[in-house]
Parts: structure tokens; sequence; C-alpha cells
């Protein structure tokens, strides 16, 4: 039995709530005063996940910048965070670059790809 | 002098918000002066996620929000200047601006729209004492230098204030490669949002301390540390109870303040709570023709409301410069506030003006439970809505509709109320 | 080997080093520090006093008064900020008359002209937000409020203009007597000189003693202050207000800046540090508590920013000037506390031509004692604005939007003689980032600008020299290892 305290990020009301696991698996969840507490609080405990933004160097650009800024297309393990920052660091690309492009696919070997998230010429 | 119908100061989200809104309203005559490189204002350093939930139904970053706004203004050519930096407004809605290509110029404006947004307070304004050596930064400046600079303004962090910006500085600097130490907050409370705290100092085991400020910062160059202590119910700090944190850098996200010099010189009414521009039900000024919205009105959480109201002013706008400026007779009835909320936008509402829906704003002083919100109109309850927390760094609305306001064709009193559930 | 060499880029050694600059010598100061006006001289009340308030027949007196009679001719001269908006002392209790009356015997004394104590009538006529407890004041025409940056810098400039050298970074660690002259051992090499004027403020009595046997003793005394919004001050006070100091101790003054900020302080707290330039929660705390005592209405959250500068109070309250009786060819001017900004140019000038004597100095024929400014375009019409632009067009950008400076007066002061190079010597010659927001925007904007012109890279930049660095890293330049959770 193996007990974890959260804060539910569900709205304002920061709900503490205690879930109790065994071999993995959730026995109970206590303290969400709604539906949603509870789901958010089985997932943060089995698979947190969690979208990294960063930014990276760009060259060639007519407008003078020197960044771009980048987030992983969909949810990755909070596990994998540092993994991911560490996975595009030295990376520098051509502009001009659009939203969406792939800076670094499946980062950090999540399956996932790390994308762009603005226009830079 | 040009002339233009509506001309909108800031081409932030309010901004490009408010002029999509006023061309689809009929405008098309319509001028944006954006001081900045580029459109977007502050969202082109927000690169963090969290931004359309409520206008998009998806989870943007800062830059690909404004990108939505941007590519509505340029899919409608509407006109816009950047690098444009303007310095003067005048009552009769003449603008100064100043840009390297113009020089300095004047335009005649029917309707104004103030979308200034905000600036952060910093630390001069709250007397910290200590040393003012160089990396001290507020969180945006922090912000800038990382994300768009591509600058690490420093390596060990302190950071006052849980402002919104500074938790989401806190994760920044963390994965950028520096470690942050310690998140300080006056207030027994935070002024950021729940999410952040979890996942900006949380996920990173950073420590929040509540009801703790800054009270000595030392290193006569470069910072080289500083002092925080626990502080009383009065915000006095508490003999006995500091701790020093070496470091190299103190970022500060303790408060943000509604940018409204233009405003003040051109005589625009400000409230004292807000410190943004006493509006009506149209988010129309004390100056007949001058409207405002997004942070320069009252400083918001969430995008998605600042481009909602701004929608509501450009519309208005529209409507204003559609009506040849002419103003019918107003009954303009203030919204009385108890219980709870510090102000209202709007403050004041004329029901015939209020249009089909009409959403009221405001922020509660302390953290507050187990309360319902009510609008009364004359002594009937038209609005009650149960609110099990309600907290100052979380805004509050109630949507008050037509239906409600024909009820009472002789309304005299317009009162908001915070009561026990 | 220089003829002269000036310890100390403050303000009277920079008024030293201009008024030297009319003869031919060769001249150096040297200072530790990256600027000019780095110490004492750039955190104080920057008042001009008319010069009633120093005992008469004292050094203060002579040179407060010679001084303060300087200040509208240099001002038109050297192109740097001064107003003449009077001054008032202001009594507020009925038994403090006869001190009052002191004061103006004083001042008489001293040779101050237009003195004249005002009832409380008119007293409210001159200044309407002056205190209802208020009974009567000391009225000083003379009185007047400068920018001491741009008094020092304005000095300095037209001192490099010329001819005379500044060494920045170069602390004097030594003073030697070497037969006929003197060596200054300093942090970058030696340097000979016929003669060495001790400019060295806070540390003007280490350099004394290092070659006197008759010590002096400075001590550093805090002054604590708060610097409030130009909002408040459009129209808020026009003259600078003192409080008569009455048995329940000294007030603070409230002042109008030349640029339209309101300043209150100072506190006086003698410390030991003599870089100890910290402000404390009791002295804000104090200064608070006592802003409102002269004046009504104050608005004194509205302040942008807090400071503390260090006066070099000497143990007699006294100007220590000209030759060292044991150290022949070696000249002070210690001890140059209040009223010492505005008597820097009398002791400048005084100094130099004591200098002149000894040295038989000749007139240098290529002096210019003109200087102008940075360039303000506020100053200008729209139409000398919308010219200034077109020709260039950096002055069209503007890079501090609190004060409304442009890239092109940032340009300005990278430029000219003495040149900017850090984020505070932009500050000073430019304003940008003395406003509201505290530089929070014009920062990133300012240092992009100054790594351009110098050639350097951004992390080279600094707030104020040394090892103030702005930047330290990249992103991502590290592995990350330290720090996962």
């Amino acid at each position: 039995m193996e007990k974890r305290n959260l804060t539910c990020i569900g709205c304002p009301l920061g709900c503490q709530i205690e879930v109790t696991m065994e071999d993995g698996n959730v026995m109970k969840v206590l303290g969400n005063t709604c539906a949603r507490g509870d789901a958010y609080a089985r997932k943060e405990v089995t698979n947190p996940t969690r979208i990294v933004t960063s930014s990276v160097r760009v060259f060639g650009s007519k407008t003078g910048a020197v960044t771009v800024s980048c987030k992983t297309k969909s949810d990755i393990p909070k596990s994998k965070i540092f993994d991911c920052i560490r996975d595009i660091t030295g990376i520098s690309v051509p502009c001009p670059v659009r939203i969406g492009d792939v800076i670094k696919a499946d980062v950090a070997g999540t399956g996932v790809d790390m994308v762009a998230t603005k226009d830079v010429d | 002098m040009k002339n233009y119908d509506i001309v909108i100061i800031g081409g932030g989200p309010a901004g490009l918000a408010a002029a999509v809104a006023a061309f689809d309203a009929g405008q098309k005559n319509v001028l944006i002066l954006e001081r900045d490189s580029c459109l977007g204002g502050i969202l082109n350093q927000c690169i963090h996620n969290g931004f359309g939930l409520h206008t998009f139904k998806e989870e943007l970053t800062g830059p690909e929000y404004a990108t939505r706004f941007i590519e509505q203004v340029t899919e409608r050519k509407i006109e816009y200047k950047l690098n444009t930096m303007v310095m003067d407004l005048s009552p009769e809605k003449v603008i100064t601006a100043m840009n390297r290509e113009d020089g300095l110029f004047e335009i005649q404006a029917k309707a104004i729209i103030l979308t200034m947004g905000c600036r952060e307070r910093s630390r001069g304004a709250l007397n910290i004492p200590g040393f003012r050596p160089a990396g001290i930064y507020s969180a945006g400046t922090a912000q800038r230098l990382v994300n768009i600079e591509g600058y690490m303004p420093g390596r060990q962090v302190v950071i006052l204030g849980s402002g919104d910006i500074g938790l989401i500085m806190a994760r920044r600097m963390t994965l950028e490669g520096a470690k942050v130490k310690v998140v300080a907050e006056i207030m027994p409370y935070s002024g950021g949002l729940k999410r952040n705290i979890v996942q900006c100092l949380d996920d990173f085991g950073i420590p929040l301390k509540l009801a703790h400020t800054v009270v000595d910062i030392e290193g006569k160059e470069r910072i080289t540390g500083c002092t925080i202590a626990a502080v009383d119910e009065h915000m006095k700090p508490i003999p006995g109870t500091e701790e020093h944190y070496d470091c190299d850098t103190l970022l500060l996200s303790v408060g943000l303040i509604p940018e409204n010099e233009l405003s003040r010189g051109m005589g625009v009414a400000l409230n004292r709570v807000t410190n943004g521009p006493t509006v009506n039900e149209s988010l129309e000024t004390s100056i007949p023709g001058v409207f405002a919205a997004g942070n320069v009105l009252h400083v918001h959480d969430l995008v998605d409301f600042v481009s909602e109201e701004a929608e509501a002013a450009g519309r208005n706008a529209a409507a204003y410069v559609a009506a040849g400026g002419e103003e019918t007779e107003l009954n303009e009835i203030p919204v009385e506030i108890e219980g709870g909320p510090r102000y209202t936008v709007p403050a004041t509402i004329d029901p015939k003006r209020a249009g089909d829906k009409l959403t009221v704003r405001f922020r509660v002083g302390g953290v507050m439970k187990k309360k319902s919100v009510n609008v009364y109109l004359d002594d009937e309850r038209v609005v009650h809505r149960k609110r099990p927390v309600m907290a100052p760094g979380e805004m509050e609305e109630v949507l008050l509709t037509r239906a409600m306001f024909d009820k009472h064709p002789d309304l005299k009193s317009i009162k908001i109320k915070v009561e026990e559930e | 080997m220089y003829d002269i060499v000036v310890i100390g880029a403050g303000a009277v050694g920079c008024c030293v080093a201009r008024f030297l600059s009319r003869y031919k010598a060769d001249v150096c100061v040297v200072e530790k520090a990256e600027d000019v006006c780095c110490g004492t001289s750039k955190a104080n009340s920057a008042i001009v006093h008319a010069g009633f308030d120093a005992t008469h027949g004292s050094l203060m007196a002579k040179y407060n008064l010679e001084g303060n009679l300087m200040f509208p001719g240099l001002a038109k001269e050297l192109d740097f900020d001064f107003i003449q908006n009077g001054s008032l002392v202001v009594c507020m209790h009925e038994e403090d008359m006869p001190n009052l009356q002191k004061l103006y015997e004083n001042g008489v004394a001293n040779g101050v002209k237009e003195l004249e104590i005002v009832d409380q009538k008119r007293l409210r006529e001159l200044e309407p937000n002056i205190s209802d407890n208020a009974v009567a004041a000391l009225w000083a025409p003379t009185g007047g409020i400068v920018c001491p940056f741009n008094l020092t810098i304005a000095m300095a400039e037209n001192a490099n203009t010329n001819g005379v050298e500044f060494r920045f970074n170069t602390e004097v660690t030594a003073v030697v007597k070497n037969g006929d002259h003197w060596t200054l051992q300093t942090k970058n090499g030696a340097i000979d000189t016929k003669y060495v004027v001790n400019c060295a403020g806070l540390y003007s009595d280490m350099f004394h003693n290092m070659v006197s046997a008759k010590k002096i003793h400075i001590t550093p005394r805090r002054g604590d202050y708060c610097l409030l919004d130009r909002a408040v001050g459009e129209g808020y006070l026009t003259h600078t207000i003192f409080q008569l100091p009455t048995r329940l101790g000294k007030g603070v003054l409230v002042s109008p800046t030349v640029h339209g900020n309101i300043i209150v302080g100072p506190t006086a707290i003698d410390i030991e540090d003599k870089e100890g330039t910290n402000t404390t929660a009791e002295g804000i705390n104090d200064l608070i508590a006592k802003a409102g005592n002269t004046v009504k209405n104050l608005p004194i959250r509205q302040v942008i920013t807090s400071f503390a500068g260090l006066r070099a109070h000497e143990d007699h309250h006294e100007f220590i000037l000209g030759e060292v009786e044991d150290a022949p060819q070696f000249i002070d001017c210690a001890g140059v506390e209040s009223p010492g900004l505005t008597s820097s140019p009398a002791i400048g000038k005084m100094t130099a031509e004591l200098l002149r004597d000894k040295l038989g100095l000749e007139e240098n024929p290529d002096y210019n004692g003109t200087r102008k400014g940075v360039l303000n375009p506020k100053k200008l019409s729209k139409e000398e604005r919308t010219e200034l632009i077109r020709k260039n067009p950096a002055y069209g950008r503007i890079i501090c939007r609190c004060e409304s400076i442009s890239e092109g007066e940032i340009l300005d002061a990278i430029h000219r003689p003495l040149g900017a190079k850090s984020l505070d010597s932009v500050k000073r010659r430019t304003r940008a980032g003395m406003g509201r927001c505290q530089a929070g925007f014009c920062s990133p904007r300012t240092m992009e600008i100054l790594a351009r012109e110098w050639g350097v890279d951004q992390s080279e930049i600094t707030k104020c020299g040394g090892d103030s660095k702005l930047i330290l890293g990249i992103p991502k330049d590290r592995a990350h290892k330290e720090v996962q959770p």
C-alpha cells in the first residue's frame, strides 16, 4: 500500500487528494469534490503526462530572430521532460520556419515530434 | 493629417481581436498602431501552452494563439503600423505617434480603442531594502531574454511573487538549466493559477513559501544572495524568521499594472482599484467614442477572456462610428457591489445598450469559500451561482441577458452581491 | 609624467578637471569605476543650495555661495539641467520661530541674496500643498535643483574635449613620493605625476592619510531616498521644501527634480562600509513616516525607486581644501559633503587656479568652455523633430517607453566623448530606464544597442561595469544533470 498526495488542478478549489495505490493500481481516491478530480488523480498517479515547451536557435532569419519556440505536439510522459530538453540541445534550424514544422522527430524516443510554435522568416 | 474611423492603440491580443470585430461589424477603415516589430504583443514571448481552451477549444502556446488572430487581421487586410510608438492622445481623438519612417505624425480618429496592455510592477515600487546590483529582473523581462533573445539571465534563482509569469519562469529557467531555489509570496495565498503551481513548481520540487517576502538583497555588482522572512497578517516581516539564500538572480512577479499613461493624458477617468479606465456596458470610457479592453482595462488571467472583451469593444466602437458619433441619451446605472467584489467591469450599465448578453467581470479581495454570486435588478435576484471557492487570483464573471433587463423597464439599481452559499 | 593627476571622477574631480582644462597641462583623471559619477555624486538630493545653512565664516559657506552663483552660467555653457526653483525652510511650530530668524541672519551674513521670511498666507500662495501646520518659512529664491549626473558628465566631457585624459577601472592603491614627483600605484600599473588632487570622496581620508602625518577621518553617512512617479510631480510642488530642525530632530526634504519627479529624503545614518549603499527597511520606513510632515497629500505610495547614497562626512563637518601642509604637491578636496554638489564648481575653479599658480600654467589657446548635451528631441517642435527623424531615423524608434527615450539619444550617449558602455551609464546620460518601470521594458533593447555599437556580445554588457553582468549564459548550455529533481 502506497499513498500519494496531489493538488487537483481542475479548478481554483485545488482539492488535496490522497490516492491509495497497490501494485501500481489505484485502490482509493480521497479528498476530491468532483468526478473530474477523481479522473485527474487516477491519471496523475498512473500515467502523468505533460506538454513540453522550449525554444531552439534559428539561423538565416530575415527579421533578425535568434530563436523559434517549440512544443511537443502532444503530451509526453512527465518523466521524459528533461530527456526532451536534452534531445533538442544544440539544435539550430534554418529559416523560414512555419508553425507545425518538425524541429525534432520522435523527441527523446517518446514517439512525439517537437514542433515549431511560431512562424519565423 | 490622416483620418481613420477606428484607431486601435496596441497590437496585442486585445487590439487584434478588437480590430477584427470592428471590421466584421462593418467598419473597414481601421488602423492598428503597434510599438513592437511584430503583432501579437506579450503572447510572442509566452511560449508555454495553456492558451485558447475557451476560444479555440484546444490548447495552444502564446505565439500560436497570437498567430490565429494575426491571420484574421491579415486576411481582412486591416491596416497596421509596426515599430510605432503612440506619444499622445488628445480628447479630440487626435493621435500623435512616431516611427522611423513617418517621423512624428498625427492621425484623426472617429473612435479609439485603448488596448495597451499592462506592465510589471518593479522592485522600486515595493521598497525592498538592500543593494541594487545587476541580476534583479521582472519575470517578464527574464522571459523575453530567455525566450526571444536566447540568453540566460541567471543560474541560481530566487523568485519573489507567485504571479503566473513568475511560476511560468520558474519552470522555464529550470528546463533551460538554472536552479530555482524558492518562490516567496507575501500573501497567504498564491496569485497564480493552481495548474501553474502544480506543473511549474511541484513538478520540479520548487518550494513555494506563502506569507514570505524578501527583506534584504546582497551583492554590490551582481546579486550574490537575498534574505527571505515570514510576514505577519499586516505583511510586516517577523524578526527571527529570516532565511538566507545564495543566488545570482532575483526574479519579481509581484503584480501587473494597466498601462494607462496615454489614457490619463487624454483625460479618461481611471478606476483606483483596477488602475484602468472606468467603463460602461459598451466598454466605453468617460470620453465618448474612446473604448478600452484587455489588460489596460483590468488585468486578466486568461487571454481567452481578453479576446472576448476586446471583440465586444470592437463591435461597440463600430456601432459608435456607424451612428455618426451621435450618442443617444444615456441612462447609466452604477453596478453596486457587496460582500466581496472589489470592482466590476463594466462599472455602469445602460440597460438599453446592454445587448443580448452582457458579461460583467470582477475580482474578490480575499480567498472566500462556500459562497454564492448573486445579481439583483432592483430587488429581484436574477442570477444565483454557487461558488465553492473564489480567490483574488481568479477573475469571476456573471452573465446578464436582454430578458432580465426587459422585465425591469424602470430599472433603478443593479447589485452584485457575494453571499453565503 | 603627468603634470596633474586627479583621483576620482565625481562631481568635484570632474569640476577640477574642467577648470584645469583652461590651461596648458598634462592632466589625467583616474577613477576606479567604469564611468564618471559613480559614487557620492550619483545619489544625493540634487539640490543647489542657496547658502543660508552653512555656518558663517566656514569654507562650506564660502564655496556654497560661490558655487550657487556659478550655476546659472555653467548650466548654459555646459548644457545641463538646472532650475532655480527656490527653497523654503518650513517652520512647523511657533516656538521655533527664533531658529528660523537665526537661519535668516546666518544666510544674510553669508551673502545670500533675496532671502525673506514669509508668513503662513504668503507661504501657501507660494506652495499650495504645504502642510496646514506650517507657520512660516524662510524663502530663498536663489536655491535650485540640478541633475547631478548631467552636471558631472558635462564637466567631464568638456574637460575631455579640451584635452584632459580619463582612465576608468583604475583604482589607486598607493600614493608614494618619488623625489620630485608622486607615483600612484593602480590596478592598471603605475602613474607618475607632479601634482595629485585628492577628490576621492569617501576615500579622500585614505589618500590623505597615505601622505600626511596629520590624519583626517571620513565617515560614510548614509542617506536613503525615495523617488516618486513623474505623474505625481506634475504640478504638485514647485519649491524645494526643507523642514526647520526641531527639538524632535531633523526632517526630510521634499523636492521636485529637474526631470519632474518628486524626491524625498535623506535619512542620516553613520555606517562603516564605504560601499554600503544598501537601503534598509528602517531607513525607508523613517522616510515614509516623515515625508508628510511639511507637505500634504503626498502620494508616497507612488514611489518608483528607493536608493541610498553616502555622504563623505568629515569629523569636523568642514571641507578640507588646498595643498597638504606636510605633503607638498598633494592637493586635498576632501570632506566634501552637502553643500558639496553646490560647491563643486567653486572648489574646482579655486583648485585649478591654485595649480595654475603653483605650476605656472599658461592659458590653453584651444580651450572651448561650451559643450552640448545629449540632444533632447522633446525640446524640439513637431516639425523639427520630424526633420530630425528624417535625417536620422534612430530618433523615431522609442527604446524607453516611460521616459520616451529614442535610439538616437542612446546612440548619442554611446558615441560622445567618454561614451556610455553600460546600462547605468546610458541611463545617467539619457534617462532611459529611469522611469516608472525601472528599465523592465528597455533594458534588453538597450543591451542590444550597446552590444551592437561596441561590437561585443550581449553577454559582455554590464549594468555598471565590473562584475555586474546581466547575462550568465545561453539556454541549455549546461547538461541539466545537476538540476534534475
